[in-house]
């Protein structure tokens, strides 16, 4: 097994043995249990002569908190990318830990980039776990699935990587709360410039609209964030929304379109810079 | 300054220069800022050798560790391991290291931290438990193998580090205050380590400011200070002097001035020590004393000690 390998081996083992992932999965389990209560709850809602909704409004409701139950899920996601990722590397610096590893045959970007898939390798059960238990619990409590399940998963996941690589590449040079922290503050940041672009979409201003874009650029998670809501949104909320002109797309809880494949493209470009900026950070950081 | 040894190389297979020292380096220097941490280190540790690092808190041993072991970059300067520069991969699978700053992963099992090395290493995945076995069994953890590094004591921890050192039978072994967290049969016990690996032929790189151990184990030391080396040598070269402690009284400061002309005072009050002061002096000595009206209780010629001659190199730099 390659050194990365190994770092990407000893980091899952670690989140395990920490019982990190016992930790999510019995919060996971609670929240989907509630949830799955809660839109069982919408299907038992009556109208006032005493009949229940009828399936199209049952859908639209779900759909509609389906995706403000994603965005708090992408918030925890985020959040513990951020802190897990924020002591990834300098804790293990500051502590020596990192020192006897150092001294034998491997690079410091093997290091790097064995933190990164190991914890890409935590996000990616986490997410597609979560959300597949999230989306069978609510299709169980009202007969809704979102259109595009996969696509949702990916672009869920892939916001959780994106801070977990933001964290590392803080990690390499700040503490550990310090990188967390401003790991987080930018991804709140990120949904700020988003929702500033969606005031620029609204009033039909070409600068502010230009903040959305730039934000989206520098941190993609609101980004992708757009590319989950899209993915969780009916037909008939997509015509409705499109019926509405500029004043539909002005909302960070709803997407017109998918994001653009330019966008995509710059993603996967966004993580090979983090990766890079990462390795060179490190390697030439004084231990 | 160690001087620098001529010597010829023969790479092997590995690429690990057999006939080459363990250690070469020439004016190897490390800034941080401005603060210089070591000013032209220069020096040659030949193969199977103890070599003893002293010097004071801050004085650039652990620097020196780093810079050799590839863990910082010089700001000028070069060096070589078993005669490759530093810094090269494959020069590594021959090294072991301790730490001063010793951890290791609490959630994992002594076992498993000195597997993980033996992956890292890498060492043939075949000889692994025979490696591992001898290792603990080496530094006293046989019987705590299972059990999580988290719940060791830092004597403990710092045995398992010395373990990690040991593993793949290292040509070369960098030891830094490898007694720190030691009771006194810990550190008999890594004394014996030490020479055990010296008797099969490793070079041992021991940074210590224990004298006492080191005067115990080292073939050779170097004495560092300031971040350059202010003396270096053999045992027998570095304590060549005598050092003779007196007991005596009513003797004013003006008194013990005088008494400079002896040598360097170590003046404790009554308790006075002159170091590097040839035996056939100490009639003269004592004569002077009671000349000047003091009263005698004790005189005791010895053998210097490192710590003596250390803190002679050491005042002798403050004095500069």
């Amino acid at each position: 097994m390659t050194p990365a390998l190994v770092v990407a081996r000893l980091t899952v083992q670690e989140a395990s043995r920490r019982r990190l992932l016992l930790a999510l999965v019995i919060m996971t389990l609670l929240v989907v249990g509630f949830s799955a209560w809660g839109f069982n709850k919408i299907t038992t809602v009556t109208g006032s002569d005493g009949s229940v909704l009828p399936a199209v409004q049952v859908t639209l409701i779900t759909s509609q908190l389906l995706i403000v139950v994603t965005f708090v899920y992408s918030g925890v996601l985020a959040l513990s990318a951020a802190v897990v990722a924020g002591p990834l590397i300098s804790s293990e610096v500051e502590s020596g830990l990192l020192l006897s590893m150092l001294a034998r045959p491997m690079r410091r970007s093997e290091v790097v980039i064995g933190k990164w898939l190991g914890l890409a390798v935590l996000v990616a059960i986490y997410a597609a776990g979560s959300a597949l238990l999230e989306i069978a619990a609510v299709d169980w409590a009202t007969g809704y699935v979102p259109p595009h399940p996969i696509e949702l998963i990916l672009y869920v996941g892939c916001e959780g990587l994106a801070l977990l690589s933001l964290g590392l590449l803080l990690s390499t040079r700040l503490s550990g709360i310090t990188g967390g922290v401003i790991a987080l503050v930018a991804w709140l940041m990120g949904w700020v410039g988003g929702v500033v672009g969606d005031i620029g979409v609204g009033l039909q201003n070409q600068a502010i609209e230009n903040v959305g874009t730039i934000s989206h650029l520098i941190l993609p998670t609101d980004g992708l964030w757009r590319g989950a809501v899209y993915a969780m949104e009916p037909d008939a909320v997509l015509a409705t929304l499109r019926a509405a002109g500029t004043i539909g797309r002005a909302n960070p809880f709803s997407a017109v379109d998918p994001p653009p494949i330019e966008f995509l493209a710059w993603v996967v470009v966004w993580f090979a810079i983090m990766l890079a900026l990462s390795i060179w950070s490190f390697r030439t950081r004084e231990i | 300054m160690a001087e620098l040894a001529q010597t010829t190389t023969a790479a092997t297979p590995e690429g690990v220069a057999a006939g080459s020292p363990a250690i070469r380096t020439v004016e190897l220097s490390k800034r941080f800022g401005k603060t210089v941490a070591l000013a032209g280190l220069s020096m040659t540790v030949p193969r199977g050798e103890v070599f003893g690092f002293l010097g004071p808190n801050g004085a650039g041993k652990t620097t020196s560790v780093k810079l050799l072991l590839g863990l910082i970059a010089p700001s000028s300067g070069e060096g070589w391991l078993l005669g490759r520069p530093i810094g090269d991969l494959r020069t590594r699978r021959k090294i072991g290291y301790l730490p001063e700053l010793f951890r290791y992963q609490g959630w994992l099992s002594a076992r498993e931290v000195l597997t993980l090395h033996c992956e890292l290493a890498p060492l043939p995945r075949s000889s692994w438990k025979d490696e591992i076995t001898s290792a603990l069994e080496t530094v006293g953890l046989a019987d705590r193998a299972g059990d999580r590094v988290g719940t060791f004591s830092k004597g403990m921890q710092q045995r398992l580090g010395l373990a990690v050192a040991l593993l793949g039978e290292p040509e070369l072994v960098f030891l830094d205050e490898p007694t720190s967290a030691l009771d006194p049969v810990g550190r008999h016990d890594v004394r014996e380590i030490i020479r055990g690996l010296a008797s099969r032929g490793t070079a041992v790189f021991l940074n210590s400011h224990l004298l006492s151990e080191v005067e115990q184990v080292c073939d050779r030391v170097a004495v560092v200070d300031h971040g350059r080396v202010i003396a270096s040598g053999t045992m027998d070269q570095l304590l060549s002097g005598t050092t003779v402690k007196v007991r005596a009284t009513g003797l004013d400061r003006e008194g013990k001035a005088k008494m400079a002309a002896f040598g360097q005072l170590d003046d404790e009050g009554d308790q006075l020590t002159f170091t590097n002061l040839k035996a056939e002096r100490v009639p003269d000595l004592v004569a002077a004393i009671i000349a000047l009206g003091g009263r005698i209780y004790e005189v005791a010629p010895r053998q210097q000690t490192l710590e003596d001659r250390f803190l002679q190199l050491i005042q002798d730099e403050e004095d500069k």
